[in-house]
């Protein structure tokens, strides 16, 4: 006699038929119909989805998935100079070994007590970007830097109570699109565009400060063109001149070496963590943060989590809680109307691991790389025929614009340079058809620069 | 040789080798390091990862950078930013994962709503792939074939699986998604000059309260339908609510009680028949996939949560992935871009002058989309609604278990069936023994796993939600009511024991007060310093 | 150390468990012990003080004598003071101990007290009928009088207690209300003992008055107090069929939220206690009607802690009794009227403002219109515009709280009530409604 293989898949113990008719049994049926006994036959499928035959056993899975991979292209088998929001750095071999433990890969919502590693990493993760930020007060993350910006500005309108954001900076133009149709209902953003040499319009935001109906300035620190404008500061004393308040949404691994907005009177800083030890994932690795003093009107109007340190029953021992903010007597929280769901917490983690690993030298030292390998490029670029590189004597960081002043266009260089091997800018199809944004991080070499400088010069 | 051997004791006997067997319970602790707070590890001069320098050449052409810039935007004092050797930061984050109890350690099925499956481990290696982890959202198409083959793929199963006609994978989260359904919503009554007229916003109290609020941010009046006393949505406050100024209906089918509406069709038709668009949030989709679909109710939009429903991680909260289909008539305002086939080559579609835009940068939470499609592929057809099956039929199985519990009640609809979750209600324990739900919950812990209570405001007394998804085993499940079942028994017995738990955690009871006053919350190191410990300057 | 002191009304609930409608009354009380009624409100007292020791509270307890109090606290094993009583009109000397208080087997029987009003509102007036003796439930136990707890609540206060605890029912409310007034700053605590429970001063069972003590007693001086409702039910209607009840005054009690154990989403941070956002849907309502640009709408509001929060959210100070009316601008509204009585709000109503009336649901009950607030007749809601002016408001934790119960409506004009009952709107945040079946 030959035993019978039970079909039971390996993801779904109790599909074994005897345990399922066992289990059926034991609550007292005979047919999982019974469970569906409140669906009406005209709304249940009577046929089989129709799907692909399934893939039942693991290297059956692993061939499909690799067939569908090979051939892909990725930046580490290719030089590239992409950027624009999404930054090619080096993902330290620790964060990876961290955020990928099944504790906190798998973990979501337990207690502090059952999940107390998830409290402090995360606090940690606070604190450390505190530092960063010169802040008292940095959220749980949200899912990116696009929801940070929103929901920053629209705290900014809680406090103020006013209706019109100006946005002053060169801003991704996906951004600028989230972030308008994120505030419609409460605000409408004006979009002031930076003078010719990319620094913000001071005359014109004062202009339309002047209306008295600003809740806040709105900056990048970098630019989207990767400009670090020296007009920052400047913008903070017309925002709070007005009344207004100034939310400036900045790369957090620029900080060792750029100023941390708080210390040029941002009210609220924001941005997108990725550039801190999360892989670019095809645009898919993305966690935001909000950054703010510790001034209860503000702190009133985080729509996030707030993870506290708090003593335990034991002497010398750390618990954790969520920060009971709703309980202040401040601010207009019903005016929020905003919510709290499932974002990117394991990211805050790993750019938690990034910092710690990291330190002030390493921040300090990336920050310097980065800009001499940025200057370094802009000067080669700007050598090549037909090549321009504007705002040349500007601060760039890591991103920085090119314009090609021949008969090719930014699409045409792009897939010429992809030709020999080399993904080129990221296009700026609303700035016209020769613009785009090249990117180089500490992950480049001065060997990488040259030769893309090279290859240009080679493609007429 | 032992000392016992040698002055000539007798020798052990089988009995002596014999290993009792285990009790009943298991005998849990959770990890505890006594960890200090990575800025009290800091030694300076340590570092943790060394970065590339400029080469010569670079700073010769170059030369400092940093000090060119003005001083207002240079950064003076450096972050305060601990500082340790490699291994020190690895052995902290270590200890800390050791401290946290993930999925794949318990019985997860406290979770309840969460849908905590079996997350496959082939699937994370999919996403580790440089040609993944590594890919650039901004490399030409030709480069990226395969990932937005994947994304195809995927939203041709997912439309499969909901009947829509068009799914778009760019939401960041379940919430995200809902809000993606707003958005489009909105849009698509502006596009008939209907947006003033139309906003107002129906919902229920057991449907997810993100529908609510995403209603709200977007400007929209919420209306909630209460449960009747079966615990069903009350569709006579439906038939009150519904009217020209209804946009939409949010809603979840099973709702959080685990509970399946069967007059759904009737809902939908409601608010149809007053002009409104009618979004299923399928947060709760686990017990019904291949059996029923957001079409055949009449659905014009509906949700998935792919961490959920699809397995992807759960990540201590994020990153997650949603997804949103919808019928021909909305698809003009799906969020760009899209992917296309031409027959040929994939490529995303940008020009799409109605769309409500980018809901997220570039296309979605790629690697949670890999996993998705990876776990799909895994099962197919069958497989799915065997998960659905099975994790209905856990469910319930669980339910007469836990049933048996003094103290425990299952509130509304006594006869009917639950899908994939129940909310369960402690308040005859409660008024027994003065035990709160939470404190159950928080006693659980001591035995290595734990639950969730439900969303505030409890409309359900001591609330208790449990969703036993088809990844658990009966011996599983058993040992999951059998914890229970020992925490009600301490409860009626000892109630100090529970009261006072946990026990065997990492840390004990926290002193949560300080965290609702301005004066003493603290939450970061920074602030800690100034507030609590009075340090200047922190 | 704090001090709570505990009186026990040792009569309380020994109606319900037989099928009375409640144990006010010696008559009654008669009735139920021949039924075999027996006490609980003692072993109640003691379930109470036992979840107070057992959440290691670190208070001094004060007890009123014998069956009033200490014989509980005894058998809970507390350690505590016996505070003496004075004697009280119907039964003599309670000096102290118990045969002070315990009157074997010689009740004063049919002794009423005064009777009593609530102070401002003018509701809540007693049936003469409804003056009570309290009685241990069996022939030749120990009897009490509501004198008796009348007296033992001063006599606590008077020591000095920070809380009051008191085992009994709406009655026992009633007479805690009584000796002390609607102004006390006295924090007190119903533990659950009676039959009828319709007053918000009750925590929900006894070992949850336990749980709330031992927060108020580790928290001394930081937990914040809310006006809770005193009804009581008209005992002599009630026998008649009818349910009828009456909001009889406001005491303190501590207000400890549960904790929001909010770890996984959420779909909002806000509070579901939160008035701030019912206050600005109903001005901005009251800013849309017809007029309301040159005249300035009048906003009515019914009585009630919701109501009293909302006019506080708008800037006006009100109390929780009685109709107010004011008139809310831009910044702080108006008050125009406190404590007004039907006359007065008829006058208001008909001067000219367009009018909009806001009514919360009182007590556990769910009552809109017709009980603590009949100075809302329909003659006023009718020169308010009826039903379409009528706006209700409600947390979402206190519509939780009614268990899917309707809310009820009895202004005493059928024609309106059936205008009023149906589904309707309740407004219970900032664009946020619960769409709530009314009934009469």
């Amino acid at each position: 006699m030959t035993a019978t293989p039970p079909h039971a898949h390996p993801y779904i113990p109790n599909s074994a038929p005897a345990v399922r008719r066992a289990m059926l049994k034991a609550v007292g049926t005979d047919s999982v119909e019974d469970f569906y006994a409140d669906i009406p036959a005209s709304l249940r499928l009577h046929r089989p989805l129709n799907l692909p035959a399934p893939l039942r056993s693991e290297a059956g899975l692993v061939r499909h998935l690799e067939e569908l991979l090979a051939g892909g292209r990725s930046t580490r088998d290719t030089l590239s100079f992409l950027g624009a929001g999404c930054y090619p750095h080096h993902v330290p071999a620790v964060v990876d070994e961290v955020v990928n433990r099944s504790e906190f890969l798998t973990a979501y919502a337990g207690e502090p007590y059952e999940d107390h590693g998830r409290f402090q990493a995360m606090w940690e993760y606070q604190s450390l970007m505190a530092e960063l930020l010169a802040a008292e007060v940095v959220n749980v993350p949200v899912y990116d830097g696009f929801q940070a910006a929103g929901t920053a500005l629209r705290m900014a309108g809680r406090v103020t109570g006013r209706r019109r954001l100006l946005a002053v900076s060169d801003t991704a133009p996906e951004q600028l699109s989230k972030v308008t149709d994120y505030v419609r209902p409460e605000h409408e953003v004006t979009v002031l565009p930076p003078r010719a040499d990319g620094r913000a319009d001071l005359d014109a935001v004062r202009a339309e400060l002047a209306a008295g109906d600003v809740a806040a300035v709105w900056a990048q620190a970098p630019a989207y063109s990767g400009l670090v404008d020296e007009g920052l500061p400047d913008l903070a004393e017309l925002a709070h001149e007005a009344g207004a308040l100034y939310v400036v949404g900045c790369n957090p691994l620029t900080l060792g070496v750029l100023a941390p907005p708080a210390d040029y009177g941002a009210d609220i800083a924001c941005g997108d963590i990725q550039p801190l030890g999360v892989h670019m994932s095809y645009g898919g690795g993305n966690a935001g943060f909000l950054a703010t003093q510790d001034v209860e009107q503000l702190v009133a109007e985080f729509p996030t989590r707030l993870f506290g340190l708090v003593p335990t029953s034991v002497e010398g021992e750390y618990g954790f809680g969520d920060v009971a903010f709703e309980r202040t007597s401040f601010a207009l929280r019903e005016e929020g109307r905003e919510w709290v769901g499932t974002a990117s917490a394991l990211h805050g983690i790993g750019a938690g691991v990034y910092l710690a690993l990291m330190g002030p030298h390493g921040m300090r030292e990336i920050g310097e790389t980065v800009l001499a390998h940025t200057a370094y490029a802009k000067r080669r670029l700007a050598e090549v025929p037909g090549v321009e590189v504007p705002q040349a004597d500007a601060v760039h960081f890591a991103d920085f614009p090119v314009r090609f002043t021949g008969s090719r266009t930014a699409v045409e260089v792009n897939a010429a340079l992809l030709e020999h091997g080399i993904f080129g800018g990221a296009l700026r199809p609303e700035r016209g058809p020769h613009e785009a944004l090249f990117c180089v991080t500490e992950t480049h070499t001065t060997a990488d620069i040259d030769r893309l400088a090279d290859t240009l010069k080679g493609i007429p | 040789m032992s000392d016992a051997r040698r002055q000539g004791a007798a020798e052990p006997t089988r009995e002596d080798a014999r290993v009792a067997p285990k009790p009943a319970l298991r005998r849990f602790h959770q990890a505890r390091w006594d960890e200090k707070l990575i800025f009290e590890l800091s030694t300076p001069g340590q570092r943790g990862i060394e970065v590339p320098a400029p080469e010569p050449e670079v700073a010769a052409a170059v030369g400092d950078v940093a000090a060119a810039l003005p001083d207002a935007l240079r950064r003076g004092t450096p972050p305060a930013l601990p500082e340790l050797g490699q291994q020190q930061v690895l052995r902290h984050y270590l200890r800390l994962s050791q401290e946290n109890l993930g999925a794949d350690l318990n019985v997860d099925v406290g979770q309840g709503t969460c849908t905590m499956k079996y997350s496959p481990k082939v699937n994370d290696s999919f996403v580790r792939d440089p040609r993944v982890a590594e890919a650039h959202p901004l490399q030409d198409a030709s480069t990226v074939q395969g990932l937005l083959e994947i994304m195809y793929r995927l939203e041709g199963l997912l439309r499969e699986v909901s009947g829509m006609d068009r799914v778009s994978l760019q939401p960041a989260a379940g919430s995200s998604a809902i809000w993606t359904n707003v958005a489009m919503i909105r849009a698509y009554f502006a596009a008939r000059g209907e947006a003033e007229q139309r906003d107002t916003v129906i919902t229920s109290s057991f449907s997810h309260p993100s529908n609510a609020a995403c209603a709200k941010t977007a400007g929209y009046r919420v209306i909630t339908l209460p449960p009747d006393a079966d615990g069903y949505p009350d569709i006579e406050a439906l038939r009150a609510a519904a009217g020209p100024r209804t946009a939409a209906l949010l809603i979840t089918n099973p709702e959080d009680t685990g509970i399946y509406n069967p007059r759904i069709e009737e809902f939908v038709r409601l608010v149809h028949e007053a002009g409104g668009l009618c979004a299923y949030d399928q947060a709760n989709a686990n017990g019904i996939l291949g059996i029923t679909r957001a079409r055949e109710a009449g659905f014009d939009l509906c949700h998935f949560n792919l961490h959920k429903t699809f397995s992807t991680p759960h990540a201590c909260g994020g990153p997650a992935a949603g997804a949103c289909g919808v019928t021909e008539e909305l698809a003009p305002y799906l969020p760009r871009p899209t992917v296309e086939f031409d027959g040929e080559r994939y490529r995303l579609e940008h020009d799409r002058p109605d769309s409500v835009g980018s809901v997220r940068p570039f296309y979605g939470v790629v690697p949670n989309l890999v996993r998705a499609y990876a776990w799909i592929m895994s099962l197919g057809a069958e497989g799915l609604r065997e998960a659905a099956e099975v994790a209905v039929l856990n469910n319930n199985y669980l339910l007469s278990r836990i049933r048996e519990i003094p103290g425990v009640s299952v509130p509304y609809a006594q006869s009917r069936p639950r899908v994939e979750q129940v909310r369960y209600s402690w308040e005859r324990l409660h008024a027994d023994t003065g035990v709160h739900s939470e404190e159950i919950g928080l006693r659980a812990a001591d035995f290595g796993t734990h639950y969730w209570t439900s969303h505030h405001p409890y409309t359900v007394p001591e609330p208790m939600t449990l969703e036993p998804t088809e990844s658990y085993s009966r011996a599983d499940l058993d040992e999951y009511a059998a914890i229970l079942a020992e925490v009600a028994r301490e409860a009626y017995e000892d109630p100090d024991v529970v009261r006072t738990a946990p026990h065997r955690s990492t840390v004990h009871r926290a002193r949560e007060d300080t965290l609702e006053s301005a004066a003493t919350w603290a939450v970061t190191w920074r602030a800690y310093r100034r507030k609590v410990l009075g340090e200047d300057g922190a | 150390m704090i001090r709570v002191g505990l009186v026990v009304n040792p009569v309380a609930g020994l109606g319900g468990r037989v099928g009375l409608q409640g144990s006010d009354g010696e008559a009654v009380q008669q009735r139920a012990r021949e039924l075999g009624a027996r006490p609980r409100a003692g072993t109640r007292a003691r379930a109470a003080l036992s979840e107070l020791a057992a959440r290691g509270a670190d208070v001094e307890l004060l007890a009123a004598p014998g069956v009033l109090g200490a014989r509980w606290a005894a058998g809970a094993g507390w350690p505590h003071r016996v505070v003496p009583v004075a004697p009280s009109s119907e039964t003599g000397s309670a000096e102290c101990a118990d045969s002070a208080v315990l009157r074997p087997g010689s009740p004063r029987l049919g002794v009423v007290p005064p009777a009593r009003r609530a102070p401002g509102s003018g509701v809540g007036t007693r049936a003469p009928d409804a003056g009570h003796v309290h009685d241990a439930g069996r022939p030749g136990a120990p009897r009490t009088t509501a004198a008796d707890t009348v007296a033992a609540v001063r006599a606590l206060r008077d020591a000095g207690v920070r809380l009051l605890l008191f085992a009994g029912g709406d009655g026992t409310a009633r007479d805690v209300y009584d000796a002390l007034g609607g102004d006390t700053e006295l924090t007190v605590l119903g533990i659950p003992t009676g039959v009828k429970m319709h007053s918000a001063v009750f925590s929900v069972n006894p070992r949850a008055a336990g749980e709330v003590a031992a927060v108020y007693g580790r928290e001394e001086g930081g937990v914040p107090t809310r006006r809770a409702e005193v009804m009581d039910r008209d005992e002599a209607a009630l026998r008649q069929g009818r349910v009828t009840a009456r909001l009889y005054g406001w005491l303190p009690v501590p207000f400890v939220p549960a904790r929001l154990q909010q770890r996984k989403t959420g779909g909002t941070v806000l509070s579901p206690d939160a008035v701030g956002g019912i206050a600005r849907e109903v001005r901005e309502a009251a800013q849309r009607l017809p007029g309301a640009g040159s005249r300035g709408p009048l906003l009515v509001l019914g009585p009630g802690t919701t109501t009293q929060a909302l006019a506080a959210a708008l800037g006006a100070e009100v109390g929780p009794t009685g109709v107010s009316a004011l008139v809310p601008g831009g910044g702080t509204a108006e008050v125009v009227a406190r404590n007004a009585g039907g006359d007065a709000l008829l006058d208001l109503v008909r001067a000219g403002r367009p009018a909009l009336v806001a009514l919360s649901p009182v007590g556990g009950q769910g009552f809109l219109l017709g009980r603590g607030n009949q100075q809302l007749g329909p003659e006023v809601i009718r020169a308010a515009g009826g039903a379409a002016r009528v706006l209700v408001v409600c947390t979402e934790s206190k519509l939780a709280a009614l268990g899917g119960r309707p809310l009820l409506v009895d202004s005493g004009d059928d024609a309106l009530d059936a205008e009023l009952t149906g589904y309707r709107p309740v407004i219970t945040g900032r664009g946020a409604l619960t769409m709530y079946r009314v009934t009469i």
